[in-house]
């Protein structure tokens, strides 16, 4: 079990830095025909983060080392809160045009955010 | 359980391995969504398809690079012998450098058709880079499983 969660949980964890990737090539191209790239990074970027929440979560009920309130599981949750508050600006922001998103800092919220998530999840500081 | 009993020296290397294995799929995912964009031959088609070029150059054989080293450096400081799961990863990784660089190649010449369109080379280099995606897959599913 705690194998096939961790699988779930790294491949949504893929997804989630594919989408980030897609998003910055969005952000910092800027042309109109890269934005081909935009309904990917949309598709990876929130099936990742729930996949990587979901799968996360479950991985930390199933291990008994492992406990919710851990310092390093706390810390997780607000990364992906960041990182999902400014993806959700960004993703608002690129389909509506909105001319007071800066598309640039978003992705850069969001990519600092998302290494911090995964040294987090490497060195799992307090565990 | 070798996740959660992983001694604090392999932290780095892993860390190192699992970034660079991140950042080479986003950047073959973002190669298959401007490729396959680029081959629907609407407005941007050369722009289109110079940037899963670059995307190939840039990102996926630098990225690759960090990866193997970061595999290296973590192999380094483990005893793990043989298993299926290491075979898995080398081999996954071995042949996936040689597509990459085949990739790489015909999406440079793809660039050289210029208004033409990647026609067929565009074509193989998604499929090529499709064909990556899902071997990197099979490679995570071995790293995280670890099957013996």
């Amino acid at each position: 079990m705690y194998d096939w969660l961790l699988f779930l949980h790294v491949v949504a964890a893929f997804m989630v830095v594919a989408g980030l990737t897609a998003y910055g090539v969005v952000a910092f191209n800027g042309t109109a025909p890269v934005k081909a790239a935009l309904r990917p990074a949309l598709v990876l970027w929130n099936a990742g983060a729930l996949g990587v929440l979901v799968f996360g979560i479950w991985l930390a009920l199933d291990v008994d080392a492992y406990e919710l309130w851990d310092l390093w599981i706390i810390a997780a949750v607000v990364l992906w809160l960041v990182a999902g508050a400014a993806g959700g600006r960004l993703e608002r922001g690129l389909r509506e045009g909105d001319a007071s998103v800066n598309p640039q800092l978003l992705v850069g919220i969001m990519t600092l955010a998302t290494t911090l998530l995964l040294l987090d999840m490497i060195f799992k500081p307090g565990a | 359980m070798l996740a959660i009993v992983r001694p604090d020296e392999w932290n780095l290397p892993l860390f190192v391995h699992v970034a660079g294995a991140m950042a080479m799929v986003a950047a073959l995912v973002v190669v298959v969504s401007l490729g396959g964009a680029a081959l629907r031959r609407g407005d941007g088609t050369v722009a289109l398809t110079r940037l899963a070029y670059r995307g190939l150059l840039i990102g996926v054989l630098p990225a690759y690079v960090i990866m193997r080293g970061g595999a290296e450096w973590i192999a380094s400081k483990a005893e793990w012998g043989e298993p299926t799961w290491i075979g898995i990863g080398y081999s996954t990784a071995d042949g996936g450098l040689l597509l990459a660089i085949i990739a790489t190649v015909v999406a440079w010449r793809a660039t050289k058709r210029g208004a033409a369109g990647p026609g067929g080379l565009g074509r193989a280099v998604v499929i090529l880079c499709g064909v990556l995606l899902v071997a990197y897959v099979v490679a995570i599913w071995a790293m995280t499983t670890k099957p013996d």
